[in-house]
């Protein structure tokens, strides 16, 4: 470390590690996730070294690198940064024997992934491509491949800097989460390339709509757009992802500032690129839901063979798997009557008493579980002592914690180290429990794992906290006795209960180990169905009403609107041209071809051209000379019947066919108001020869009802009709 | 010893990442880092045998810690254990020899003190165990480690002259040298197996016959393609071993040597079996009491075999053959692999979101990689050594193995 820390000054100096033509494969650790998601346990001991599956978390991300073929680590460590190297210190990573080389980099004023990574680029150490990964990822991919593209892109093109693993993972449709509880992930990227065009994790799971720059539809020939790829935060970077955080100081965040960045930024040119993994298996734990569901993963094998029979780590002790995928140590002490169910690990030195029942759980090393207990979907650490009758139903349960008889746990209780709860207490669902007060400042970097060390009060060498009273009168449902200040977890128990905090206890069932409650589910299911009507008239611009189509008819209003009224206009009057050409000799289908044309070259739907023609064959009706309204309606009953073949052409549906009917009552409003007596019998005689079906008029009819008075004159005209229309269809009900 | 350590360690880690495939690798790599050990291995001037025993032994327990499910390893440490008794036992029986023959000659007066604590029986048996006695009779009168060892050591007192110590150190050496020499011979034979069984591949393929085979074995693959060098004409149906589907390799290695090939899926065999006149399968290991463990799908041929009365044969190295009981607590008789070989991990991630489904997962995949197929459905080993019955397993593992490092691997493991 020492002499690290002496190049620091001669940082600026390695500017050009590619000279170097052999470099052996170099990694970055981040020994710190940088959030508070597993707060309060993170307040006492580093994320990595939390124990998953009974193994520290940082164990298989180092297990990982040493298979894939890194020869040097380099552990970046902040929170908690003596227990990490103490660990590392004692491991067999660092004895001679070890193939890897691991240091570990200490700093303790980072805050972020960003700042990590500046203080890695100021020690100068990495002289190649490196992968960065942070120390709570579990995988059992095969880096080669990647590796293989990635430094081949980099010959061709040397600003193609860094390649993402990704792995496909449906989001659930309900909650727009991964099965990781982490955020829906979209992503676009080219086909051919796989060079990644688009990153966007949705922070705010309410939000529907994606925006895509224009540039990206202009540029790219072809792109996927992906809902269904999970980031594996697994990166293979070269050396200019270090200085590129150098150079953009207020880069924070890996995934939000720097890929975005690098995305949107098209003045470097640098690209990103990502590589799928199939077969393999890859996920980093980001909350307490993603906790459980690695877990989970490992103990049915996808992380063969980084799974607990394998004796993979030096560390564990000789697993058996037994049948149901039902782990025990060697040396477990079970009652008889206990029942061990399905996906479950058993640690060595644990004893479980009568007539227990454990399932879809890992128990830890040397734990003593009484009689009568039920867990169920728990994680219990090591130490632990439950005594009889309790019932721990999806919890996480840390080391040293005490559980009096008859305590029971509701799920997403969080107990942190050595907690202990009093008889017959009831800990409410998704309550943290902790020995430590709940910092009272919420500092608003929320980019750090471990308290403020400048606010607080040193209380060990390794632990920095702030202790706060306040906490000691929240949720004290409890009651308070002399013998324990904290006394929030009833008789003889030791703790405090956090209130929850961000976002509050809405938001908590996200990232909880417990399942979404069933209420949750089906109040989000309930949104889901509910919205697609809305998101589908969003994304298809042809209407769904009358109501909503635009152009002709609210800018028809407005003369003073700009150039969508102008628009629209002119197609009409593009049409009429062509309309015209048709009477002079041209054949009807090359007529239809032309509008078709003029359709697709304007942008403009159906109804538009039903409209556009409706427009035309109503004045070639007006021009023929007339003079009473008798005449006019018979001269306009005339075209229509003429031209009724193309203007059917034009109505596939009701919209098309409700649009005509409101372009006729512009028609009469403004551009020929000799028609409007007329309006409702040529609505009738519409009707009569085919060209507007009963639902449109009807629906019109219907959809008129809601509209201002003004609107309303020729619904009024035509009541008679539409009332007639309407007997007429209850009969036709009737007789079916 | 950091260069030897670091052997190990490699080879363990390697073993425990399941990065070595295949039983033949296994068991040849662990026979070179065993002769490491003992060429490695400082001789005392006493108690050698011991020593190498231990040595060996301390090694041994760490790789099959490493990968228990790999049973070669296990079975190449407890040959050389063997050896290195024989060998023992061997230099023993020949300087008795030696001393029988100079007995009046005034050299050796040491060695003739040293003599007398032997008991004549003692002597008899290790020259019988060294000209291969009768199994039982060697089991019965095997001459445990202390009745051996301790000879050298009581001579070691005694003893002072230079010429004697020299005579010792030669011995020493020779013992060693023996060893290693006869590991030679194991790895050679490890080597050479596939040749040998393929050897007697002529006398058991017939013109024109059906064999079936399951999954892609080696073994099997240098058999099938010996009958064919030997212009035997005959075809091969081959079920493609889910989920590996190896059985797609050989019916490419196969076609590429000139054998009319079919490929069937695995739960075709019974329909296609009625065809077969024999069914030809690699194995994992040959357990002692005939037993086979053999990779996942074997059971279903054999069973399908035995009930058409069809011969069901199975190829195997010597390295394959395991001391162990089927039924002995410390066999792993089976290893569950990763799930996605049978299905994609993307299309059923809906199925194992815990959180949306209720917390416990619903869906289970298993993979199993190994079968175990009761001796009785076995019509036949062939092995390096010829064709036995299932029935006579027993016998050969008593011309390999040493009884005592049996019980004593399961105390060391303690």
């Amino acid at each position: 470390m020492a002499q690290k820390r002496g190049q620091r000054g001669a940082s600026s100096s390695a500017d050009d590690p590619e000279v170097v033509a052999r470099v052996p494969l170099q990694a970055v650790l981040l020994a710190d996730s940088f959030n508070l998601k597993f707060r309060p346990i993170t307040l006492e001991r580093p994320k990595v070294l939390l124990p998953l599956v009974n193994v520290p978390m940082i164990e298989y991300t180092l297990a990982w690198l040493d298979s894939v073929g890194v020869e040097e680590v380099f552990v970046f460590c902040c929170a908690h940064s003596q227990q990490v190297k103490q660990y590392l210190n004692q491991s067999e990573w660092t004895k001679p024997a070890a193939r890897l080389s691991v240091t570990t980099i200490e700093s303790h004023d980072a805050i972020s992934a960003g700042d990590a990574l500046r203080v890695i680029y100021e020690k100068s150490v990495i002289r190649g491509d490196f992968v960065l990964i942070s120390g709570d990822t579990v995988s059992n991919m095969s880096l080669a491949q990647a590796l293989h593209e990635h430094k081949e892109r980099r010959k061709k093109d040397p600003l193609a800097i860094m390649t993402m693993v990704i792995k496909h993972s449906k989001p659930s449709n309900v909650t727009h989460q991964t099965r990781l509880g982490t955020d829906e992930v979209i992503m676009a990227f080219d086909p051919e390339t796989k060079e990644l065009l688009f990153y966007d994790d949705k922070a705010d799971p309410s939000q529907r709509i994606i925006s895509l720059d224009k540039i990206l539809l202009a540029d790219s020939p072809a792109f996927y757009m992906h809902n269904d790829k999970q980031d594996c935060y697994i990166d293979i970077c070269s050396p200019e992802v270090l200085s590129l955080f150098m150079d953009n100081f207020d880069y924070q965040h890996l995934r939000r500032h720097f890929v975005k960045g690098l995305l949107v930024d098209d003045i470097m040119g640098y690209k990103i690129f990502t590589h799928e993994i199939h077969s393999s298996y890859a996920a980093r734990i980001d909350n307490f839901r993603s906790y459980d569901t690695v877990s989970k993963d490992i103990m049915q094998s996808w992380t063969y063979p980084l799974v607990p029979n394998v004796r993979y780590f030096g560390c564990c002790s000789n697993m058996k798997l037994d049948r149901q995928g039902v782990f025990k140590a060697l040396d477990v002490v079970q009652s008889r009557s206990a029942q061990i169910g399905a996906v479950t690990l058993i640690g060595s030195g644990s004893t479980i008493g009568d007539h227990s029942v454990i399932s879809n759980s890992v128990i830890g090393q040397e734990c003593n579980i009484g009689r009568n207990v039920s867990v169920h979907g728990c994680y219990i650490w090591n130490n632990v002592i439950i005594e009889d009758d309790c019932k721990l139903n999806h919890a996480i349960v840390c080391d040293g914690v005490h559980l009096r008889t008859g305590v029971v746990l509701e799920p997403g209780v969080i107990l942190s180290f050595k907690v202990e709860v009093g008889q017959q207490i009831t800990i409410p669902a998704y309550s943290k429990v902790s020995l430590l007060p709940q910092p009272s400042i919420q500092d608003s970097d929320e980019e750090l794992e471990y308290a403020d060390a400048n606010s607080g009060v040193i209380e060990s060498p390794s632990i920095t906290s702030i202790i706060s009273t306040r906490n000691a009168e929240l949720n004290s449902d409890y009651s308070v006795t002399e013998n324990s200040g904290l006394s929030e977890v009833g008789i003889s128990g030791v703790g405090y209960i956090w209130c929850s905090y961000e976002g509050g206890n809405d938001e908590e069932w996200r990232h909880s180990v417990a399942p979404i409650p069933a209420s949750k589910l089906a109040e989000l299911s309930h949104d889901y169905y509910e919205d697609p009507d809305v998101s589908y008239q969003e994304v298809n611009s042809t209407p769904v009403s009358g109501e909503l189509r635009p152009d002709s008819e609210i800018t028809g209003d407005d003369d003073a609107d700009g150039t969508d009224y102008g628009d629209s206009a002119d197609f009409d009057k593009e049409v009429e041209a062509t309309f015209q050409r048709a009477l002079t000799g041209v054949n009807q289908e090359n007529v239809i071809l032309e509008i078709n044309s003029l359709r697709l070259s304007c942008n403009k739907s159906h109804a538009d051209c039903a409209g556009a023609l409706f427009l035309s064959v109503i004045k070639l009706g007006l021009e023929a000379p007339h003079s009473s309204n008798g005449e006019l309606y018979q001269n306009t009953a005339k075209e229509i019947n003429r031209w009724k073949d193309i203007l059917k052409h034009y109505l596939k549906s009701v919209d098309e066919e409700i649009e005509i009917i409101l372009k006729f009552e512009e028609i009469c409003l403004e551009i020929a108001t000799e028609f409007s007596p007329l309006f409702s019998t040529i609505l009738s005689s519409l009707y009569e020869k085919d060209i507007l079906s009963e639902d449109a008029i009807l629906s019109w009819a219907s959809e008129k009802e809601g509209a201002d008075e003004s609107d309303k004159i020729f619904v009024k005209q035509s009541e008679r009709f539409i009332t007639w229309l309407k007997e007429a269809s209850e009969e036709d009900d009737e007789d079916d | 010893m950091p260069d030897l350590q670091a052997l190990v360690t490699d080879f363990v880690l390697k073993l425990k990442r399941r990065k070595i495939e295949g039983s033949q690798a296994t068991a040849k790599q662990t026979a070179e880092l065993l002769r490491q050990v003992v060429s490695q291995q400082r001789m005392p001037y006493t108690n050698q045998a011991s020593v190498l025993i231990d040595a060996v032994r301390a090694v041994g327990e760490q790789l099959i810690a490493a990968n228990p499910i790999e049973l070669a390893v296990g079975n190449i440490v407890r040959r050389v254990l063997h050896i290195i008794r024989e060998e023992n036992l061997s230099s023993t029986t020949a300087a008795m020899e030696g001393l029988g023959l100079t007995a009046g000659s005034d050299d050796d007066e040491g060695e003739h003190e040293d003599r007398p604590g032997l008991s004549a029986a003692a002597v008899a048996a290790a020259a019988r165990s060294t000209l291969r006695a009768p199994s039982l009779q060697t089991l019965l009168e095997d001459i445990p480690e202390s009745a051996v060892a301790p000879h050298p050591s009581s001579s070691g007192g005694d003893s002072e002259g230079k010429s004697k110590s020299a005579d010792r150190s030669s011995r020493s050496k020779k013992l060693k040298h023996d060893v290693i020499e006869a590991i030679n011979e194991l790895i050679q034979d490890i080597d050479t197996c596939h040749e040998l069984i393929s050897e007697q591949a002529v006398e058991h393929i017939h013109q024109n016959e059906v064999i079936l085979t399951l999954g892609r074995s080696r073994t099997v693959k240098e058999f099938l393609c010996a009958a064919k060098e030997k212009k035997r004409s005959f075809r091969v149906f081959v079920a493609e071993g889910a989920p590996r589907y190896q059985g797609h390799v050989l019916a490419k290695e196969l076609v590429g040597k000139g054998i009319q090939t079919t490929v069937i899926t695995d739960s075709a065999v019974f329909a296609m079996i009625s065809r077969v006149n024999m069914v030809i399968v690699g194995a994992h290991a040959i357990m002692a009491n005939g037993g086979v463990i053999a990779p996942v799908g074997i059971n279903m041929v054999a069973l399908a075999a035995q009930r058409h009365a069809v011969p069901f044969v199975v190829v195997a190295g010597s390295h394959k053959l395991c001391p162990l009981y089927p039924h002995n607590p410390e066999v792993l008789l089976n290893e569950f692999r990763c799930p996605s070989d049978l299905l994609d991990f993307g299309e059923f991630s809906d199925c194992m979101d815990y959180g949306s489904l209720g917390g416990s997962p619903l869906l289970h995949v298993v993979n199993p990689a190994f079968d175990y197929v009761q001796p009785k459905l076995v019509s036949l080993f062939i092995t390096d050594t010829g064709g036995h019955n299932p029935s006579y397993v027993y016998r050969l593992i008593s011309d390999y193995y040493t009884a005592d490092d049996l019980v004593v691997q399961r105390n060391s493991t303690n």
